[in-house]
């Protein structure tokens, strides 16, 4: 029993397996061009055109610092939230899910290799943002640059257990629909153009976004510490959204 | 040595049952076709032996483990055909067979499934640009794409065309021949008489019937119908076995050039038992 049609199973190293998922995910990513303009093209305008441009009001007098931070958040939530919905929200209804997560990739090698990619996309993202900003005139402190990543990651996780609890729970089309919407009400009241309004304590747990922006600023712009209910609001958010969607995600 | 083995399996949806308490026996090696009407819990019971639904009662072992528990060690060992795959449309074909490829140890060579499935000359197109019959001869190439042991076929051939069916049945029986075990699922009996070893029907959640397919059902001893014209009139007779008969016929010196002998199809087989179950 050895001729050509003979069974001869195997799993290839997880290492391999994991890392040849990662690599597909960006391809799919690269070739969703529209959804890498949404997530690149938006904040470089709002970079450029109200960071160098009287275009609409903002506090303080240095305009990049105030502008640079916001649109960095904003980059976070467009990769993490409203591409990641979309696109699971997609291929939870056409089985894509289903067959990896049956696969030799299982489960928890496929939501590694999604997350890792994502996380490539946003350090990829923020990079390029961050250079622009320098090249432009933003002057970063880079001595905060460790409380800088602790809120990212803390946002980065909040998004992404919200963009795949409302993929898991709504069809496709309203996934995609709520998710561009939250972006566009986000975009226009978190504080990423002009000041948001000003709702104390209370608007940083209500915007995650405007809450992330704001300790960006604090630390890379103003070289200061991330607020203590800036950590609670964005740490709140990520321990209540991964936990719902750890407990209620489908995966068909 | 048995490949599936299944005792009391129940499932309900939202409180329907639609799965009642079936065993299933197969053997290594086995063609296995499970038949019945649409929404006789025929996919249901696929998905929870491949692992993608949870069973709400009895006891399962596939490949020795319980597949709502099993690892990705066990995963290599099966491949897997979904009745219902829309996935990856943005990848070509070759890509989706070469990155599945890569999950397996020693794999078969992609060139080589697209070949045996017919989609050579497709390799570079982009899988939403597929017709329905390309589409799930691709689902066939992943299942068999890391060599298992152990494949499972959800309605493998809907859509194919009469000559890609002819090929398929031929890999499957190649498969088979070689020690692959296969669980298939299919509407189309000459499909399931062509492949199967043995089969078993499902309706309303239950197993009504399981054998051979020359046996199915009392096939084998349910006679047969000799038919032949005399004078251009139709004389019919239905008999346990037609030899006698037709001895007689032939000594009679009758003209036996319209005769015909049938036995019940498999098809005739299903029919009456599924009717019989309503
Ligand atoms: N995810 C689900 N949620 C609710 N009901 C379901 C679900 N999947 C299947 N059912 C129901 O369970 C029953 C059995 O469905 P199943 O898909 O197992 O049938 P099947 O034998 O594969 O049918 P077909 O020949 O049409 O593929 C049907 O009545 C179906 O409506
Ligand atoms: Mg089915």
């Amino acid at each position: 029993m050895s001729g050509a049609f003979a069974p001869a199973p195997g799993r290839a190293p997880l290492r391999t397996v994991v890392a040849s998922q990662i690599r597909m995910e960006l391809t799919l990513t690269a070739r969703r061009g529209e959804a890498v303009v949404l997530a690149m093209g938006v904040p470089l305008l709002v970079l450029l055109g109200a960071g160098l441009t009287e275009a609409t009001n903002v506090p303080g007098d240095d305009r990049l610092a105030f502008v640079v931070p916001g649109v960095l958040a904003l980059t976070v939530m467009s990769t993490a939230f409203t591409g990641q919905a979309i696109t699971t929200g997609y291929e939870r209804s056409y089985g894509v899910l289903k067959r990896l997560g049956a696969s030799p990739l299982t489960r928890p090698g496929l939501l590694f290799a999604k997350t890792t990619a994502v996380l490539g996309l946003i350090v990829l993202q923020l990079i390029t943002l961050a250079a622009v900003g320098l090249a432009v005139g933003w002057r970063p402190h880079l001595g905060s640059i460790l409380p800088a990543l602790g809120v990212t990651v803390l946002a980065t996780a909040a998004y992404s257990g919200l963009a795949l609890l409302m993929a898991s729970r709504l069809r496709p089309e309203a996934t995609t629909g709520a998710a561009t919407l939250i972006y566009v009400l986000m975009l226009a009241a978190g504080g990423i153009m002009f000041a948001a309004p000003d709702l104390g304590t209370f608007g940083w747990f209500l915007l995650p976004l405007a809450a992330h922006a704001e300790a960006l600023r604090e630390t890379l712009s103003y070289g200061g510490s991330v607020p203590t209910a800036i950590w609670l609001s964005l740490g709140t958010w990520a321990v209540v959204f991964v936990t719902a969607a750890a407990r209620t995600f489908r995966w068909e | 040595m048995t490949a599936i083995e299944v005792r009391g399996l129940r499932k309900a949806y939202r409180g329907r049952e639609v799965v009642s308490g079936i065993d299933l026996d197969v053997a290594r090696g086995e063609v296995f076709a499970l038949l019945g009407p649409n929404g006789a819990g025929k996919t249901t019971t696929t998905e929870i032996l491949e692992g993608h639904r949870r069973r709400d009662g009895g006891e399962v072992r596939v490949l020795g483990a319980d597949p709502g528990t099993a690892g990705s060690d066990w995963r290599a060992r099966i491949g897997i055909v979904l009745q219902d795959a829309d996935d990856a449309a943005d990848l070509t074909v070759g890509e989706m067979v070469k990155h599945v490829a890569g999950f397996y140890a020693g794999p078969r060579a992609p060139a080589e499934v697209l070949a045996l499935v017919g989609l050579t000359d497709r390799k570079d197109s982009r899988i939403r640009t597929l017709s329905g019959g390309q589409r799930r001869r691709l689902d066939v190439a992943l299942g068999i794409v890391g060599r298992p042991e152990l494949l499972f076929l959800d309605e493998p051939t809907t859509g194919f065309d009469p000559e890609a069916r002819r090929n398929f049945w031929d890999l499957i029986r190649a498969l088979a021949g070689e020690g692959t075990t296969i669980l298939l699922t299919t509407h189309y009996l000459e499909e399931a008489e062509a492949l199967a070893d043995r089969l078993a029907v499902l309706a309303g959640g239950e197993i009504v019937a399981q054998g051979t397919p020359a046996a199915l059902g009392g096939r084998a001893s349910a006679g047969a119908k000799v038919s032949w014209r005399v004078d251009g009139v139709l004389r019919t007779e239905q008999v346990p076995d037609p030899t006698p008969l037709i001895r007689e016929l032939v000594e009679a010196k009758t003209d036996l050039s319209t005769l015909t002998v049938t036995r019940p199809t498999l098809e005739d087989t299903y029919l009456a038992l599924i009717g019989a179950h309503r």
